[in-house]
């Protein structure tokens, strides 16, 4: 009894205790869970800031590039230069001295330029494209020779450069690639309206060039196109295949574990070694042309097989047993339930897979490294079988290039790359938000 | 069941190889393949966008493989599925020779382009240097003759320039450049290093004894920081110049070229980095350019003839030919001649 009374009289005092140690602590826990939370906070406005800082430098860098000094020439197609024989044979015209007309109207403008120092130096403002452009306007209408045209034509780089800014026209003029007479030139263009900044269409219709006024990614596009056609056809097919297998109808014994666990493997086997062995086997065994997309789709696709197989099994794994236990009780066979229940549930989720796995696949360069296609390519790919580069080959390429106005063709190359990366997460949210079911 | 099974494996076996015999079909190539150096690159692309765009014949593709991997390309064998052609920054070694001919690639016009600068150069923010090649190499080798005197090796002990030459400003020793897988690093340990460590008449004179010791003394850069290997990006190192004016970068001179108004050469032996005293030999740091033609494709791929006349005419390669607008450095006139000779009687290559 006295025993008894002496517990009771300490629980109590226990419990006060307790009670008060709760008490006294609470600030403090309140206080570290406060924290808890700002560490979180604090994490993801850390990834925030950086991502903004590699978007505004990257866009801050690029955006000019969207813009190129174009040059406004009133050209005069001289049918004695182009076709002194006055037959208009489209062979004839094909071979005439377009840059010699270039040239012409150039000391039309400035007639005052006589050395031959000087006229070197007054040629060089405009792009060595110009002669291109005018061939192809003549190839396209012969009945242009002999009349006068005014054509607006890309201005070389250099002054590019100095209308964007990226040159200082302070320094001494020995640090200049432009010269003091050039500047003056180009300050008389500029105020005659012959020179203007106009929408950059070559960047996007353009392969690439050395001379960065005329290099443009619709060839590296072409060549990521058609790559990522190639893996998309063999992989989705494959992935789905291979999981629908392994998840609905493969037994549990060792060997599905082995495959089980080799798949996993292969997902975190770094790309260059798919590289590698594109190398060996598809190019030196199979003997399939160096550099083409048809080589780098079949790498590609071994790179994401993995990625798709994953998240389709996860993707049927998340339909409910209900759904195949009802479809097998009316009486469908396993094949039916497969096709007709359980794959359209399961779709959203091996779409959005894939997707991201085909993101991955676009922004990846060192397998293709391997395989031949970091290379200078000027003709836009039309085939599977042709040379062709890829996006992100073409951005480091042009990290590379010695020429200024590289760089911010780097940075949009960049920003084009970007954009196509967001809109195909885009794409594969929207698919999970519409089309995904909750049980 | 199973007549579906072996219907879908027979279709599936007959599509493969549909796959491969279209490939195989495609091996006729009608473009030429070059490899190579990515110090050419930029030169034998400008060349290959010209032929392109003035000829009836496809673009060559150019890709960048670096010299080693593109001679190893090259001499893989005769056949469409190896390169025609091969840029290489130095000139082919007899062991990749030999390589060729065992793989039956027994004939090969060899033509050298011109000549590329290395500089040696810092901010225009800071002050110009003169550099002396024994004073590269006594601030950049791993090991160093004792300050002290005497014939033996010590682990380089210099942090500033002051301590190498004593004309030199007091300003620690940092040093951006290419990584050993370079060509430009090959060259650069090749021509300054090795001519800095050759003022040393003692070391010269182990080159007689033993080669290998020799070249480890000349050729080994520090490891201690002083020396930062900064990537294959050329360009890389031009803006961490600008961003750090104490430090010095060594590229290619078509990058010092582009980018006269953020850095400036500093002067090796007394002489600068500038176009003409490069072309004329007194600037002591640079190196011939090749590229390398397999006898065996001409007439088989279509264009190389042509594509040979445009990289060795004088609008091309000239003194005022389109490829110094980008920075090469032309060979004097005879020695153009000399190789546009071989190019036209198609003179095959002997070491």
């Amino acid at each position: 009894m006295n025993k008894h009374e002496t517990t009771n009289k300490t629980i109590p005092t226990a419990r006060s205790k307790t009670k008060d140690i709760v008490r006294q602590s609470l600030k403090k826990r309140y206080n570290r869970e406060r924290r808890f939370k700002w560490h979180g906070q604090a994490a993801i406005a850390v990834a925030l800031l950086l991502l903004l800082i590699l978007f505004f430098s990257i866009s801050g860098k690029g955006y000019t590039a969207f813009q190129q000094t174009m040059m406004s020439l009133d050209v005069y197609l001289d049918p004695e230069i182009l076709d002194p024989e006055g037959s208009r044979d489209p062979a004839v015209l094909a071979r005439g001295d377009y840059g010699g007309i270039v040239k012409a109207t150039m000391r039309r403008m400035f007639p005052e330029v006589t050395g031959r120092q000087d006229k070197r130096a007054l040629y060089a403002l405009v792009s060595s494209g110009a002669s291109f452009m005018l061939h192809d306007k003549v190839m396209e209408n012969p009945a242009l020779v002999g009349q006068r045209v005014s054509v607006w034509v890309p201005a070389d780089d250099e002054v590019d450069m100095l209308m964007k800014g990226h040159v200082s026209r302070d320094v001494s003029e020995a640090d200049r690639r432009l010269s003091d007479q050039q500047l003056v030139w180009i300050d008389q263009l500029v105020t005659e309206g012959r020179i203007q900044k106009q929408f950059n269409t070559a960047f996007f219709t353009a392969g690439d060039s050395r001379d960065p006024e005329l290099s443009g990614i619709r060839g590296a596009l072409t060549g990521s196109l058609i790559t990522l056609v190639i893996t998309l056809m063999l992989s989705f097919p494959v992935g789905v295949a291979t999981a629908v297998y392994l998840e609905e109808f493969a037994p549990r014994n060792r060997w599905t574990d082995v495959i089980e666990v080799n798949i996993n493997n292969l997902a975190a086997v770094p790309s260059i070694v798919f590289g590698l062995l594109g190398l060996a086997v598809f190019i030196n065994f199979l003997g399939f042309p160096r550099s083409a997309p048809l080589v780098g789709g079949l790498v590609l696709t071994l790179m994401t097989l993995p990625t798709i197989i994953i998240a389709s099994r996860a993707a049927l794994k998340s339909v409910p047993p209900s759904i195949r236990e009802a479809a097998l009780g009316v009486g469908a066979s396993p094949m039916q339930t497969i096709l007709f229940h359980v794959l359209p549930l399961a779709m959203p989720g091996m779409l959005t897979g894939t997707i991201i796995g085909m993101a991955q696949a676009l922004g990846e360069t060192a397998p293709l490294l391997m395989i031949g296609m970091v290379a200078f390519i000027v003709d836009v790919p039309s085939g599977i079988y042709d040379p062709s580069t890829a996006l992100p080959v073409q951005i480091f390429l042009w990290a590379d290039s010695p020429e200024r106005a590289f760089v911010e063709r780097t940075s949009a190359a960049i920003m084009v790359l970007l954009a196509f990366l967001i809109s195909m997460n885009a794409v594969s949210v929207f698919l999970r938000k519409r089309f995904e079911r909750r049980w | 069941m199973r007549k579906t099974c072996l219907k879908s494996a027979v279709l599936g076996v007959a599509l493969f190889s549909f796959t491969v015999a279209t490939a195989a079909a495609q091996t006729a190539r009608d473009y030429i393949n070059i490899v190579g150096s990515s110090t050419v690159y930029p030169f034998a692309t400008v060349v290959v966008e010209q032929f392109g765009k003035t000829t009836k014949f496809k673009t060559p593709k150019v890709e960048s493989t670096g010299s080693g991997g593109g001679l190893k390309l090259f001499c893989a064998g005769v056949g469409v599925e190896h390169p025609d052609i091969t840029n290489a920054s130095r000139r082919i070694k007899k062991s990749e020779l030999e390589t060729c001919h065992q793989n039956g690639v027994k004939e090969i016009i060899e033509v050298k382009i011109g000549y590329d600068g290395i500089a040696i150069a810092n901010s225009k923010k800071a002050k110009q240097l003169s550099l002396s090649l024994r004073d590269i190499f006594l601030a950049l080798a791993k090991e160093v003759p004792d300050p002290k005197g005497g014939e033996k090796l010590v682990k380089n002990p210099y942090k500033a320039w002051k301590e190498v030459n004593v004309n030199l400003p007091n300003q620690k020793i940092e040093v951006l450049g290419p990584p050993p897988t370079s060509g430009t690093r090959d060259a650069f340990a090749e021509l300054a290093l090795e001519g800095g460590c050759k003022t040393f008449s003692w070391i010269k004179a182990i080159k007689k004894k033993d080669k290998k010791a020799y070249k480890k003394i000349c050729h080994t850069v520090r490891e201690d920081g002083a020396y930062v290997e900064a990537g294959e990006n050329d360009n890389l190192i031009v803006q961490k110049l600008e961003s750090n004016p104490d430090a010095l970068g060594v590229f290619g001179f078509s990058f010092l070229d582009q980018n006269l108004d953020k850095v400036q050469g500093s002067a090796v032996n007394g002489v600068m980095p500038k176009f003409e005293l490069i072309a004329n030999g007194q600037y002591p740091i640079s190196r011939p350019l090749y590229f390398y033609v397999k006898k065996a494709h001409i007439g088989v791929i279509p264009g190389i003839e042509e594509y040979l006349a445009e990289f060795t005419s004088e609008k091309a390669w000239g003194d005022e030919g389109y490829l110094t607008d980008r920075g090469l450095i032309p060979m004097p006139r005879k020695e153009r001649l000399t190789f546009e000779a071989n190019v036209k009687s198609q003179r095959n290559l002997n070491m």
